[in-house]
């Protein structure tokens, strides 16, 4: 008997806490899947909302899909929203971020990559406290240098212009993009820079033919970073912009906050897409790439 | 010379960035620092004046509200999205199908602005047509959520749009984490019977202490440095009940014309994130160059 109910309990526990374990795999689907609709939730809201008319944005809830699709906002959005006096939509706004985004984000990947190139491979006396000090300067606060940053733009009679943007992008971005690369160029060997410099090659030939052709990962996290900076700011933007050099952020905020006329819930929606648009793009397509920048910016900080 | 020029090329070329960063980093830092101990008002006045800026800052009912808020925001959002982190990679790391995908969507709101950010979450708590009209078309006619224009509770629908924008970030570093565990490790105390909650709670999140360390740090200095979520979410308002310091900093330089007191609140940012950062990065750059 004994014998017997031995193997028969030991079965059934078995069958139990397998149940238990498919019923737990269960939940952590539905918590998965719930924590997927609280992130996808907003995103979700603001494509139905965009699409939908104002009178049905009045009578209908938040969640509900459009009963009519209507790109009319979006139209508005782009190219006839209101951002104060000026009616012109986000389209001028956007171009605007692209003419600041691109040369600063060349710029500011260029010279980070020679000076961590530099910093990792030539270390000369004094290169340690130099990358800490400018390391440092990632972290600071913007609001402490705007003030003075706002006169010298002005002394250097470029306030409020779209290359006086790039100018402050490009430094306030170098401490970033010069630990990006530093921190990349560092796991390469010194023995190769040395064996390079006794074959004769000098010190912008072995970056241009040897560090330069292994960057390419690096490049990607780096632009990419800088890219997403430059292109959501506001505080710069809004800072040392005018009427007309705005960059995007700035117009939606505007757009969003107008005060004239009747609210119009779907064109703010659309304007916020479009704004947001190019860096989710970029993280569709690039997701990697964009999580080992984050992470590397922080941890590795 | 070309000789002298190839010695040098390094520094030659490190040297434009470096005096670049001493100006505008700790130049204007300085002029900053300077300009917040004089009588500054509309223009920058440079006879030092002690401490007469920072006196006014902390008389003032604004920069009181202002801290405050920081306070609360602060400590709600770095405590909350650590945990729904932490909760999340947790969940993420039992070998779950479509991982990928998951961590894509947890992940995306950090690489919208803020601004695009709030402009969502402004509609989404808009009392008359977001939330709080759809609870009450399911029947509740009675519930009211308009804590976005309640001047007592403005402050904690920037925490929640917040951490809906950064808790899949912490996500993402503590999936890492997770994953650089020991498995030899696990391994072995699965071998010995120990219950999973029991190897998470005392094996794998206590090795995972640095980690704890860098998500504090980020998440500390993106709170102090909130501007932008503000701005598009309430505006600093109603009236200022929503002002952050970085909020009151922009009003006193670009609106209100107080130099002074731009100069001396941006003093006292740089002073929290300093005391927050630089033990960091000490220890960070130390523990490098051993």
């Amino acid at each position: 008997m004994t014998d017997l109910s031995m193997p028969q309990s030991q079965s059934q526990t078995r069958t139990q806490s397998a149940a238990g374990k498919i019923a737990l795999r269960w939940l952590l689907y539905v918590l998965l899947g719930l924590f997927a609709l609280y992130y996808l939730m907003p995103l979700f809201v603001m494509v139905t909302t965009s699409l939908k008319s104002l009178e049905e944005i009045r009578t209908g809830s938040l969640i509900s899909l459009p009963r009519e699709v209507s790109f009319d906002a979006w139209k508005t959005a782009w190219s006839g929203a209101c951002t104060g006096i000026q009616c012109e939509g986000l389209r001028p706004y956007f171009w605007n971020s692209v003419l600041i985004a691109v040369p600063a984000v060349a710029i500011s990947t260029l010279l980070g990559a020679l000076n961590g190139y530099v910093v990792a491979q030539w270390r000369f006396k004094g290169a340690n406290i130099i990358f800490s000090l400018m390391l440092f300067g990632c972290f600071i606060p913007f609001q402490v240098v705007l003030l003075p940053m706002a006169r010298l733009l002005g002394m250097m009679g470029i306030a409020g212009t779209i290359p006086g943007l790039i100018f402050v992008h490009v430094i306030y971005g170098l401490g970033f993009t010069t630990l990006f690369f530093r921190n990349y160029y560092v796991t390469i060997p010194a023995e190769l820079t040395k064996a390079a410099r006794v074959d004769g090659a000098g010190f912008l030939r072995i970056f241009w033919s040897i560090f330069l052709p292994l960057s390419l990962p690096i490049v990607v996290v780096t632009v990419i970073w800088q890219f997403t900076q430059i292109w959501n700011d506001f505080l710069f933007g809004v800072s040392f912009s005018q009427a007309g050099t705005q960059p995007v952020t700035v117009a939606l905020n505007n757009i969003v906050n107008s005060t004239t006329g009747v609210k119009e819930y779907n064109v703010d929606m659309a304007a916020a897409i479009i704004a947001g648009l190019p860096t989710l793009l970029v993280y569709v397509v690039a997701g990697k790439y964009f999580i080992r920048g984050l992470t590397a910016g922080s941890v590795k900080g | 010379m070309s000789e002298w020029l190839e010695n040098h090329l390094p520094k030659v070329v490190l040297a434009p960035s470096f005096i670049a960063v001493l100006i505008f980093v700790y130049g204007f830092i300085g002029w900053t620092a300077w300009v917040s101990l004089t009588r500054s008002k509309l223009l920058p006045k440079y006879e030092i004046k002690g401490f007469i800026q920072y006196e006014r800052l902390f008389d003032s009912p604004r920069w009181d509200t202002a801290i405050n808020n920081l306070y609360i925001f602060g400590a709600l959002f770095i405590v909350i999205a650590m945990v729904l982190g932490l909760l999340l990679a947790i969940l993420l790391d039992q070998k779950i199908r479509a991982e990928g995908a998951i961590r894509t969507i947890y992940l995306y709101p950090m690489a919208l602005s803020m601004i695009v950010t709030g402009t969502a979450w402004k509609w989404i708590l808009n009392p008359g047509l977001g939330i709080e009209s759809m609870v009450q078309g399911w029947g509740f006619p009675n519930f009211e959520f308009d804590w976005l224009v309640n001047p007592d509770y403005a402050i904690y629908t920037i925490v929640m749009a917040a951490i809906w924008q950064s808790s899949g970030f912490v996500m993402a570093l503590f999936l890492a984490g997770l994953r650089s565990v020991d498995g030899e490790i696990i391994k072995a105390a699965q071998v010995d019977g120990i219950p999973t909650w029991r190897i998470y709670t005392a094996i794998i999140i206590p090795s995972m202490a640095p980690i704890f360390l860098s998500a504090f740090i980020v998440l500390a200095h993106l709170a102090i440095k909130s501007f932008d979520l503000v701005i598009a979410l309430t505006g600093g308002g109603p009236g200022y009940a929503t002002d952050l310091p970085a909020t009151y900093m922009y009003a006193m330089a670009f609106s209100r014309g107080d130099i002074g007191q731009a100069a001396s609140s941006a003093m006292i940012m740089m002073l929290v994130v300093f005391a927050i950062v630089v033990p960091y990065l000490y220890s960070e750059l130390r523990a490098k160059n051993d």
